[in-house]
């Protein structure tokens, strides 16, 4: 495994000069699905946004706006059975697993009917229907966790891969490096997806990581990493889909650094000072993931009209799911001493 | 005068071993570095190398010998120009064993009743005196008893918990190939094969969240701590991620995991090597926490922790890793959680303790028993859930308790029971409950400042004597 980023690309036979690939064209359909579920994602986000203006939802919130190519783009790599996990920006993540935008928006308010029954809230929602292992609120503790899933899959021999998501921050934990090691050794069936979205809350990758082509972070265990336009959606599923084939073939683990951009605080009470207005709208303005899609869609003759359809469609869901939210109680008290023990 | 060579200690806690063979006869020659003899513990066997140059004069231990304390003068090397004819100068064994054996004396203090080395399987160790033990009463009258050491108790409850399950799995560090770092894995990974027996790189916080990924998803693992002083790095995964999940996901996803290994002191590791850590998972709601002292409870216990289906903590202690008990030779022998048991009945006072905290305790009742005062000694087993009604039970009846632990006393276990006692039999009480524990001070490395630290026999009459105002 000399040079393993070059072997995986000459399986796809697209390599270009520097080793990146060409995005695969999608289908209108594949086009459709992915401009709908990343509407979702931000329409959801948006709402979440104003919802703790309003204060019906509390603690932290960290919204996934400006990211949202990427869980989209490696959900459509995926296979029923395989595993998601993630740290604490999770709303996105949960959307393109296929939870309900209800369930989720009623766990940040609290509620009865949220995925967690209220008990977890924005950081900490779960779903085993959907195979979504959560929702991790400690940086880095859902990358060991995320190679245990992948330690299941292999112990039991089927040939479901886990997706670990974690961001530039938690790519300096300890424990990462621990799983990367035992995932090499054991060759695991797990994608590390690296949502670097070049803040670590305020820090910038520049002044947190002596290596930021986080790509390569796993040299010294061999494993192939590749760095992907997370900003394209075909990209993200041309990424997706080597990586997936390399895992189910059991190679072992494979690295993909999404790069990416989030537009909003790293939390609901960051003013993100650290960064200018400029660079923000220059990113929103050239890269915007769901703008990319709007455009191709447009250049091959789909009305206005038909896109408001889809966005009015995402609207209607977003609103009843913060209305259920809202409305939905409490969970009642005798719900404080519950789940604590099987 | 020529040289003797003593028995050698191989780990901080071996006290006998047997000597297995001899590879060097009496006139060879002998060169530092040389390997004169193999040694055999529970545990391993290991090569005896000479230290010094001369000619092997006399094997004093003949090869196959058991149970040889360690310090015994096994064979003398003669150093040039000293003959047979020298041995006579040669002190007599007994004299030229360092005497007193500091680490021997210090491992006794701390040994289990009527176990006095606890490291030896040891058939020719002095008889227990027999407790007053309540019946357990999970076991049918009549059942045959085979006596084991704590190791294979733990052993025998692994593998069949393995048979039974084909998701429950084990890993940990030297778990497998190297059989157990203190051999509890015996025969495992022959028996089950790498699959299931998984040796892991020395890295806990990060296989403590695989184990705790692969029991999100259904497996069942037990996650061996080499001891749980390196579970410090691993603490963020069983706490915030094993104990937490069932609730944050709203009774979803929930965690059958067990966490097991050497807590507490050893002997003679200093600080950072001997702690106790039953009052800090104790803390975690969402966490069982298990601390067993004799070897059925171990056998027991353990098969229950494995079939939990919530995270357990199941704290061993390598003092009594060596000491053997009688299992009940019962095709299932699974004890419940969360059970304590009356070991010693009595009117006076009651004493409650765990793990190795039961040595004291059981030594201290017979200590009081010969000045009339008859202790009644409860083996806590489970410390989360915390069987609150045995020891109030008990101490309605005795109006006095004193509670035993190796730990530290601020916040420790001792406290949570007083407190318990104070909510729930205040009005039995005839004195202030008494805490003996770990002195507040981390432990030191030296023979007699590991003892001080340590809690006493004495400590504990001293405090029973205390609250009966005698």
């Amino acid at each position: 495994m000399a040079a393993p980023k070059k072997s995986v690309a000459k399986e796809s036979g697209q390599e270009k000069a520097d080793g990146s690939h060409e995005p695969l064209e999608f289908t209108r359909e594949q086009e459709l699905t992915a401009l709908r579920d990343m509407l979702l994602i931000r329409r959801f986000e948006e709402k979440a946004g104003q919802l703790y203006g309003m204060g019906a939802i509390g603690g932290f919130c960290h919204l996934y706006i400006g990211q949202e190519a990427i869980v989209v783009g490696m959900q459509m790599a995926l296979k029923k059975g395989d595993q998601v996990i993630t740290g604490y920006r999770d709303h996105g993540h949960m959307l393109a697993c296929g939870m309900e935008a209800k369930g989720v928006m009623a766990e940040l308010t609290g509620r009865h009917g949220g995925y967690s029954k209220g008990k977890g809230g924005s950081m900490h929602m779960f779903s085993k229907e959907k195979n979504f292992f959560g929702g991790h609120g400690i940086v880095g503790a859902q990358v060991s966790l995320g190679t245990g899933l992948a330690f299941a899959n292999r112990y039991r021999g089927n040939d479901f891969v886990s997706l670990a998501y974690f961001g530039d921050g938690a790519s300096n934990q300890g424990q990462v490096y621990e799983s990367f090691n035992m995932a090499e050794l054991w060759k695991l069936p797990v994608i590390y997806v690296i949502e670097n979205n070049r803040y670590a809350m305020g820090t910038s990758v520049t002044r947190s990581s002596a290596q930021t082509d986080f790509s390569k972070r796993g040299i010294s265990f061999n494993i192939p990493g590749e760095q992907v336009d997370g900003m394209d959606v075909r990209a993200v599923k041309a990424a997706g889909d080597k990586a997936v084939q390399w895992c189910r073939e059991g190679k072992g683990p494979f690295i993909l650094e999404m790069q990416t951009y989030r537009y909003r605080g790293h939390s609901m009470s960051d003013p993100a000072k650290y960064r200018t207005r400029e660079e923000v709208d220059k990113v929103r303005h050239d890269q915007d993931p769901i703008e990319q899609v709007r455009n191709r869609l447009l250049a091959a003759k789909m009305s206005e009209q038909e896109l408001k359809a889809i966005d009015a469609e995402v609207r209607e869901i977003v609103n009843a799911a913060a209305d259920f939210a809202q409305h939905d109680p409490e969970p009642d008290a005798s719900e404080l001493y519950t789940d604590i023990y099987r | 005068m020529p040289i003797q060579v003593l028995m050698p200690a191989l780990s901080p806690t071996m006290e006998k071993g047997n000597l297995s063979k001899w590879l060097k006869k009496e006139g060879e020659s002998i060169k530092s570095g040389d390997v004169i003899a193999e040694i055999e513990t529970d545990k391993a066997t290991m090569e005896v190398e000479a230290t010094d140059e001369g000619t092997l004069g006399k094997i004093l231990i003949p090869e196959g010998s058991q149970d040889v304390a360690v310090n015994t003068p096994i064979a003398t090397i003669l150093s040039d120009g000293e003959s047979a004819a020298d041995l006579g100068k040669a002190p007599a064994p007994k004299a030229a064993a360092p005497s007193p054996n500091v680490a021997e004396e210090v491992a006794e203090s701390r040994s289990p009743v009527g176990e006095g080395k606890p490291m030896i399987d040891a058939p020719k160790a002095p008889p227990a005196p027999k407790a007053v033990a309540e019946p357990d009463p999970e076991v049918p009258e009549g059942t045959e008893m085979v006596t084991m050491t704590i190791r294979e108790a733990l052993r025998d409850a692994m593998a069949e918990e393995m048979r039974r399950d084909p998701d429950v799995f084990i890993m940990g560090e030297e778990v497998a190939e190297y059989q157990g770092a203190y051999k509890v894995s015996q025969g495992l990974l022959q028996e089950f094969g790498a699959k299931r027996v998984i040796d892991t790189p020395i890295t806990e916080h990060g296989f403590a969240g695989i184990g705790v990924g692969a029991a999100m998803a259904g497996l069942k693992p037990i996650v061996e701590f080499m001891t749980f002083n390196f579970a410090m790095q691993a603490m963020d995964q069983i706490i915030n991620s094993a104990a937490k999940t069932l609730y944050m996901s709203g009774g979803q996803m929930g965690c059958s995991i067990v966490f097991r290994g050497p807590n507490g002191a050893a002997a003679r590791v200093a600080a950072q090597h001997s702690q106790d850590y039953s009052a800090w998972y104790s803390q975690v709601p969402g966490l069982k926490v298990v601390a067993p002292f004799s070897a059925a409870d171990y056998k027991g216990l353990l098969k229950a922790a494995i079939r939990d289906p919530n995270p357990v903590i199941f704290l061993e202690n390598e003092m009594l890793y060596g000491h053997s008990g009688e299992v009940p030779k019962l095709d299932d022998y699974v004890i419940p959680l969360g059970k304590a048991r009356i070991v010693r009945t009595g009117g006076h006072v009651t004493i409650v303790s765990w793990s190795n905290g039961m040595s004291y305790a059981l030594k201290a009742a017979d200590e009081l028993a010969k000045e009339g005062i008859e202790a009644e000694v409860i083996d806590l087993r489970t410390l989360r859930p915390m069987d609150t009604e045995t020891i109030v039970a008990s101490v309605k009846k005795t109006g006095r308790a004193v509670t035993v632990e190796e730990g530290w006393q601020q916040n420790g276990v001792g406290a949570e029971i007083a407190a318990r006692i104070m909510e729930h039999a205040f009005d039995y009480l005839d004195a202030p409950v008494a805490r003996v524990s770990g002195k507040d001070v981390p432990m030191p490395y030296a023979a007699n400042l590991e003892k001080l630290a340590l809690p006493s026999v004495a400590e504990v009459v001293a405090a029973a004597k205390a609250v009966c105002y005698r």
